[in-house]
């Protein structure tokens, strides 16, 4: 579908092209902009009589206003999505760059997607299996949940996230179709990904999506969008369980800082655009299931803090639309621990009724209380000792501190190839656990301890 | 009246040729009728905030205005319905558009097909004035439906009413007012940001139970009054707010999730059905309405959303009723404001918001109240409002958790510490407050316990003394204070595990009946004086700290609520037993 061509390019700011003299603009619709034989991909932000703002996906670093021309399509961003593209690697805006041809398209989706109705959706309940302990035991994440990590410049979360990707399964041995979006992330990086995937077979089943840092960055707006309408298409079109891993959600944030700031708009805090909880909330809420369809939508989106900050606008808007979050610790990956999970602050709010008998084992969720709070006391003591030394303790106190470093080198750390099964990760707990007299499982039901209980 | 867009910028959409619009006029935008609300008007143009998405609408499309306002409509069938925030049915959207909701949908609020038993209180010729009720209808097993003559019928005489079964748009009655005749049928509309008038205001001196321990007994909310929850993300926000839908007294329940959860959405949906009310032993859902505008649906009726749940609210209240109204999280619905004004280049406030964001606030939390309604009648009613705040950062120096603060009485302070280490509901006994202790005293004191305040007085007292002893703690060690001390920290740590932290999760603790909670925290009290008093008399503190009564003490929270008062006064006997053995 071809529209008129309008070469009435008025101005040029940022990552923004204001063309005039047109007609019959929709809002959000794409545009395609043509110069020196380079054609380029575009989205109308506001049209008014006459006028149009367009964002330019590939940015604006060439075009001039006189011999730039503009095509306006009439749709919005759309893509062709099929099972093909499973094994397949595209750019931020879907385009193949592993030197095939296009997939052909079983179907044509409108990337911004609409908002699941919450009367369709089915509350998430099936437990996966990462393989990794911290998340497994501690903080499990069910299908349709979306659970991100929060990390920190310098942290393994590439990682654990392609380690993530490789091991996770759920019980029943249906297989994960994994969607790995990257957003601004080096070439390095990626290579790690695709090289990681290829290795271990996990690219027959995996889409990437890949924008890199020296890509666009108004693209990164893009990418993620691509990525779910994808994932929609295989999870709920096609019944299979899509992982989408996003990263790095940080580098979407700036880019949506910068549009916002070329348009002049309002900022709110540390000049995040005000609309950026709904925006990340539009990317978030498309994880999920819906009742009566076999497929889900789960999602690990990664984040890297600031400064290790966690109050900061990005991981603070995400941990207020996620189902928890997983914190990676600078001090553990410092003990050369990996993966250095901080047990504390992570958090899964759906795992209460993803485990238990059927689902993980019957003593998972007091076998997870009583290592939360042994390791918690743990790690109060730690502080405690730093006062006032160590000959002050009871032998209790003393026996909760070797506890913690226990925990530390043998719970949460585990090598990056060991895929540890929900079972050896719950006798690992109890492993743990009973170096601490049985008295102290006070939050453990008698018949479990009986059950367990190794001492 | 017809109008053309010009201008299309994400939800906010200005059109010219709008002569004759209002403000607030409810509007079509385009092919697909999107709607919309006019937010702002300059000359002919005007500008709307269009509560669809707004992808593909171009300048020259065009713009119907309706006249009216945008409205909820009244009438039974409103409970136990689930609605996006323009009051849409969303299990009729879905059957309409699937899974996803798409846009153009317009669907009435209630069913227009089924028939309501309709069942008159008035005869004919007799006098009615506005809002007095005509009849009734079974609208739940357990909530009766009271048709009352709208308001903008001054008065008039029943000239013909009928019992049977009505559609909710067949008349049902007519009443001659004015010389003339006028039909009245059960279906009314109201304009959402128009508070529904009363006769006057009345102080809330009823304490609003929630079965949660903290709330009832440490700070309590009153009927018709007004609380805030702030906290940061994994403090249980959420869990909160559906633990006070769940178990509060009332009688009617609407819970807005406002910019929230879509999984949390459901989890209300999936579960309201099945818990059951502990007044009446029926699904909680035959009380309750759910307005889900979750965080991905357009922002505009996420701004819409809650007006839509208060006009709800204040029409229940004129049949009489108490109702309880949660909105999680009133911060999303400060957000939707800020976007919307940054959208229109308003000059922002403090950190973006509008500088209308507190008096907004203000007008939203003054619509609760206990009222005596606009009626002949002699009838009472009431809203309790809490509002959720999602604090940026957990920063309660925040723009909206401040605003919110100047206004109401209950302050709920959630703390990130309390929750890390599993105290849950991770309530801050020293931050928080309620302006209501005085009022409800009474009630307590009457139906409950003579000494009901200064019990409670009594336990704050101590929670205070422990902070400051921990102080010392944190620099000496716990060994090196004297047994009085160690005393006043047990003491403390009982109310705490005890007494404070309350397992939403587990089917006893989840509700704890109000005088069970009187019962728990007096013999608590008890046994600490009784510890005291050991320690006076030159008993060792290590001999009360392996105390079987303790033990009993902790187990007092999941005392199946049948028995719980035999048991308690075993307990209180051994607790007593024990302790003069020691002596």
């Amino acid at each position: 579908m071809e529209g008129v061509k309008y070469s009435t390019v008025s101005e040029i700011a940022g990552p923004l092209l204001i063309v005039e003299g047109i007609r019959e603009v929709g809002y959000g619709e794409i545009v395609k902009i043509e110069s020196g034989g380079e054609e380029r991909l575009g989205q109308v932000l506001e049209a008014a009589e006459g006028k149009a703002v367009i964002q330019v996906f590939e940015g604006t670093r060439g075009l001039d206003t006189k011999s730039t021309s503009v095509t306006f399509t009439g749709r919005p961003m759309e893509i062709g999505v099929s099972v093909e593209m499973l094994g397949r690697v595209f750019d931020g805006m879907s385009r193949p760059i592993d030197g095939s041809p296009d997939p052909i398209p079983e179907d044509v989706r409108n990337v911004n997607g609409f908002p699941m109705n919450p009367s369709a959706r089915e509350y998430p309940r099936d437990p996966i299996q990462t393989g990794i302990s911290t998340i497994d035991g501690m903080n499990t994440l069910v299908r349709g949940q979306k659970l991100p990590i929060f990390s920190g410049a310098g942290l393994p979360h590439n990682e654990l996230a392609a380690q993530i990707a490789r091991q996770a399964k759920v019980t029943g041995q249906e297989e994960f179709a994994v969607i790995f979006c990257a957003m601004g992330i080096t070439a390095e990086e990626a290579d790690f990904f695709m090289k990681d995937f290829e290795e271990t077979g996990a690219i027959e089943r995996s889409v990437l999506f890949l924008n890199l840092a020296n890509d666009p960055a108004i693209e990164r707006l893009i990418a993620p969008k691509v990525a779910l309408t994808t994932a929609e298409y295989l999870a709920f079109d096609k019944g299979m369980h899509v992982l989408v891993i996003l990263t790095d959600m940080t580098n979407y944030a700036e880019a949506l800082r910068e549009i916002s700031a070329a348009r002049e708009e309002v900022p709110g805090r540390r000049g995040y655009p005000g609309y950026m909880y709904t925006d990340l909330a539009q990317n978030y809420e498309r994880a999920g299931r819906i009742r009566g369809k076999e497929g889900s939508i789960t999602q690990i989106p990664i984040l890297t803090m600031p400064d290790d900050d966690i109050t900061h606008p990005i991981p603070d808007l995400t941990g207020y639309i996620t189902e928890g979050q997983i914190v990676l610790s600078r001090e553990l990956h410092n003990k050369g621990i990996y993966p250095p999970v901080a047990v504390l602050p992570s958090l899964s709010r759906l795992m209460a009724e993803g485990i238990g008998e059927g689902r993980t084992r019957e003593d998972h969720h007091q076998l997870s209380n009583q290592l939360y709070a042994a390791y918690a006391e743990g790690c109060d003591l730690r502080d405690l000792v730093a006062v006032v030394g160590e000959e002050a303790l009871t032998e209790r106190d003393k026996r909760y501190l070797e506890f913690a470093d226990e925990f530390e080198h043998k719970f949460v750390r585990q090598g990056r190839d060991e895929d540890r099964t929900f079972e050896e990760t719950l006798n690992l707990g109890w492993e743990l656990l009973s170096a601490l007299p049985k008295s102290e499982l006070k939050k453990i039901d008698e018949k479990y301890i009986e059950k367990y209980y190794r001492g | 009246m017809k109008g053309k867009i010009i201008n299309v910028a994400g939800p906010v959409v200005k059109a010219k040729e709008m002569k004759g619009a209002k403000m607030y006029d409810l509007v079509k935008v385009g092919e697909e009728k999107l709607i919309g609300e006019i937010i702002e008007l300059k000359e002919d143009r005007a500008t709307i905030q269009v509560y669809e998405d707004t992808t593909g609408i171009k300048p020259g499309d065009v713009v119907v205005n309706t006249g009216m306002p945008l409205a909820v409509e009244l009438a039974p069938g409103l409970l136990t319905s689930i609605y996006d925030g323009i009051q849409r049915p969303l299990p009729k959207i879905m059957e309409k558009a699937g899974d996803f909701i798409t846009r153009g949908i317009e669907i009435p609020a209630v069913n227009r097909k089924k028939k309501w038993e309709f069942v008159p209180t008035v005869k004919e010729k007799e006098k009615v004035g506005r809002g007095d009720i005509i009849g009734v209808v079974k609208e739940t097993p357990i909530v009766e439906h009271r048709i009352m003559i709208p308001l903008d019928i001054e008065k008039g005489v029943v000239e013909n009413v009928e019992e049977g079964k009505f559609t909710v748009e067949e008349p049902i009655a007519t009443i001659k007012t004015n010389g003339q005749s006028k039909e009245i049928c059960m279906l009314q509309k109201w304009p959402v940001r128009r508070q529904r008038p009363f006769k006057e205001k009345l102080p809330p001196t009823l304490p609003l139970i929630t079965g949660q321990r903290v709330f009832d007994t440490f700070f309590p909310m009153a009927k018709g009054g007004t609380g805030a929850i702030p906290g940061g993300f994994g403090t249980g926000k959420t869990v909160s707010q559906h633990q006070l839908a769940r178990w509060s007294d009332a009688d009617i329940v609407i819970y807005i999730g406002c910019g929230e959860r879509g999984n949390e959405m459901t989890e209300v949906l999936r579960d309201f059905p099945k818990l059951k009310d502990p007044k009446t032993g029926r699904p909680l859902m035959e009380r309750t309405i759910l307005i889900a505008n979750t965080s991905n649906m357009p922002v505009a009726a996420r701004e819409a959303s809650v007006y839509t749940g208060i006009a709800l609210a204040e029409y229940y209240r004129d049949m009489g009723y108490d109702i309880a109204l949660m909105a999680d999280s009133t911060s999303r619905w400060a957000e939707a404001l800020r976007e919307i004004s940054g959208r229109l280049e308003e000059m922002p406030g403090e950190e973006g918001y509008p500088a209308y964001l507190a008096s907004r606030l203000a007008e939203f939390y003054e619509r609760a109240g206990r009222v005596k309604v606009i009626s002949n009648q002699n009838r009472e009613g009431s809203i309790s409002v809490v509002g959720a705040v999602s604090p940026p950062g957990g920063d309660f120096s925040e723009p909206v958790t401040q605003n919110t603060l100047r206004i109401v009485k209950v302050f709920w302070a959630l703390d990130a510490d309390l929750a890390d280490r599993r105290h849950f509901p991770a309530i801050n006994w020293l931050r928080s407050y309620s302006l209501y202790l005085d009022r409800v005293k009474e009630w307590w004191e009457k139906n409950v316990g003579k000494d009901w305040l200064d019990l409670r007085n009594e336990a704050m007292a101590l929670l205070q003394k422990e902070e400051e002893l921990q102080e010392i703690i944190r620099l000496v060690g716990p060994d090196a204070l004297p047994p009085i001390d160690r005393v006043i920290l047990e003491g403390a740590r009982i109310i705490r595990e005890d007494f404070l932290q309350q397992n939403a999760y587990h089917e006893v603790d989840t509700y704890c009946p109000y005088k069970k909670q009187y019962e728990m925290l007096r013999i608590m009290l008890k046994f600490y004086r009784l510890m005291r008093d050991c320690i006076e008399k030159g008993i060792e503190f290590e001999k009360l700290k392996n105390l079987k009564s303790r033990e009993m003490i902790a187990r007092m929270a999941t005392t199946p609520n049948e028995e719980w008062e035999e048991r308690f006064e075993e307990i209180e006997k051994k607790m007593e037993e024990e302790i003069r053995r020691l002596k």
